[in-house]
């Protein structure tokens, strides 16, 4: 099997843009709640003199962490304390790879790998990213650092339920589990969010835009739920005893589980590539079949993203007893009747 | 007990959510330090100095109601005889810490002949503990 320019360019989407993406979201985040504050956030460091509104400043962040002393606290477990910033990074990039980031080019889906049980495996190396919490928070010998691990596990277990409820409301809504065939049915039929082309499904499609949104948000650890790092209590949580490089690379997870998590929602909900009038779903083109479609899909990621940003500085941060009551007295009932009409109004109307 | 808890956050967020977006539009308050500077409002206290009169000499004294009215103990005085016949005495050395100093500004309502002034200079700067400790001749100068 020969190694393509199209393969590369799949490669690239699942290793690269997460990555760099990251920069510029830690910009936007800053900017963002910079103008929320009536501020004008970064905007000083430059290159020759050329400031871009900042955009510089995600740069100099790191050259400033690659060179910072890289600190282990003298009692911890070595190789566990390695690893943990190793779980929190790779499983969202590894998830990104079941996601179909632009219809197709020739008869190949633009999917850098294209597994019958997508979302199934999406879900399981989404779940790996609690052992990085824990994990890190044990090795840290820190109480601090502990409570915001056991914090983290218990906050992400949770709202997986709901999170895998809803995705399995979804599945039986588009009647598949293979991401490149539950876009390409949204794109035939119509979004999932309003009901995937059938009108009964409506009000579960927007009850499930709600969900996911909300689990996902508990997922990546974001205000309003991010408690595994309150600062208030927890000095910062998991990452208390971390520097250097191994800090930045938590930081990074946390950014990239929001693009993995905010490309799940666009891929399950909002259509992925698609978009009427724009994409032609039967393109098999360069330009109409990838450049398009990714453009299409990116701006759902971005869109969603700032949303989640907009959430972060507006609201404060929950109780740990308001947390797991919304978790499991609310979203998870929800959830399971959401599924439970989808089921019945499926069986009812399609027969 | 649970119902307490339990209540229907969606109005409450779009709510705020709005009031965020309002804020996203109005009037910035950063001043950009170096190029913007801050203009102190009337009576403001900042930094001190000691006034002359008309004819070019020092407005002092020496006459320790500063001293004694500071509360947190900056300022040191020495006197010596007045060259002038209209005063008795005036300082030899004038110390003011300004590291010690609170800027409360009782020296200059203390002071009978108008002598010790706070001026509205906000950003004072220095590299050394000693040269936070003002001298006579650099109070003078300001």
């Amino acid at each position: 099997m020969t190694l393509t320019l199209i393969d590369l360019l799949k490669i690239g989407f699942v290793l690269m843009l997460p990555l760099q993406t990251v920069p510029v979201l830690v910009w936007m985040e800053r900017k963002l709640s910079a103008f929320i504050q009536c501020r004008v956030g970064p905007e000083r460091a430059a290159i020759f003199g050329f400031r871009a509104f900042g955009l510089f400043h995600p740069l100099a962040d790191a050259i400033k962490l690659l060179f910072k002393e890289d600190l282990m606290p003298a009692r911890a477990e070595k190789f566990v304390y390695t690893l943990a910033p190793l779980l929190v990074l790779v499983p969202p990039m590894l998830g990104m790879a079941v996601l179909p980031f632009a219809n197709q080019y020739g008869d190949t889906p633009m999917v850098a790998a294209r597994l019958p049980i997508g979302i199934l495996w999406l879900m399981s190396v989404l779940s790996i990213g609690v052992y990085g919490l824990a994990f890190g928070g044990w090795a840290s010998t820190n109480k601090y650092a502990l409570l915001g691990g056991l914090r983290s596990s218990a906050q992400m277990i949770s709202y997986e339920l709901c999170l895998g409820l809803t995705l399995i409301a979804l599945i039986m809504m588009s009647g598949t589990i293979d991401p490149v065939d539950i876009v390409r049915g949204q794109a035939e039929r119509g979004w999932n969010v309003f009901g995937g082309g059938h009108w009964y499904f409506l009000p579960s499609g927007i009850v499930a835009l709600f969900l996911l949104y909300t689990a996902g948000l508990a997922e990546n650890n974001r205000l309003p739920f991010d408690l595994p790092e309150c600062e208030s209590e927890l000095v910062a949580g998991y990452h208390t005893e971390y520097s250097s490089m191994k800090f930045s690379m938590f930081f990074m997870g946390e950014y990239v589980a929001m693009i993995t998590m905010s490309s799940l929602i666009t891929t399950m909900l909002l259509g992925g590539w698609h978009f009427p009038w724009i994409t032609d779903p039967a393109a098999t083109s360069f330009v109409g079949g990838v450049l398009i479609p990714f453009t299409v899909f990116f701006t759902k990621v971005m869109i969603i993203l700032t949303i989640s940003m907009w959430v972060r500085w507006t609201l404060p941060r929950f109780k740990y007893n308001q947390l797991m009551n919304l978790g499991w007295k609310v979203l998870v009932p929800i959830a399971l009747v959401n599924l439970a009409v989808i089921g019945v109004l499926g069986v009812v109307f399609k027969g | 007990m649970t119902k307490k808890y339990i209540s229907w956050y969606l109005p409450a967020i779009l709510k705020g959510m709005w009031m965020t977006l309002k804020k996203m539009f109005i009037r910035r308050f950063t001043l950009r330090y170096p190029e913007e500077r801050h203009v102190p409002r009337k009576g403001y206290r900042g930094e001190h100095r000691l006034k002359k009169d008309e004819q070019g000499r020092m407005k002092c004294v020496a006459c320790f109601m500063c001293q004694t009215a500071c509360p947190a103990e900056c300022i040191s005085i020495t006197a010596g005889p007045s060259p002038w016949p209209d005063r008795d005495k005036i300082p030899v050395t004038f110390d003011l810490d300004l590291l010690k100093c609170i800027y409360c500004g009782m020296c200059e309502e203390a002071c009978p002949c108008d002598a010790i002034e706070l001026t509205p200079t906000y950003n004072i700067i220095a590299t050394s503990r000693q040269e936070k400790v003002y001298d006579i001749n650099k109070l003078l100068s300001r």
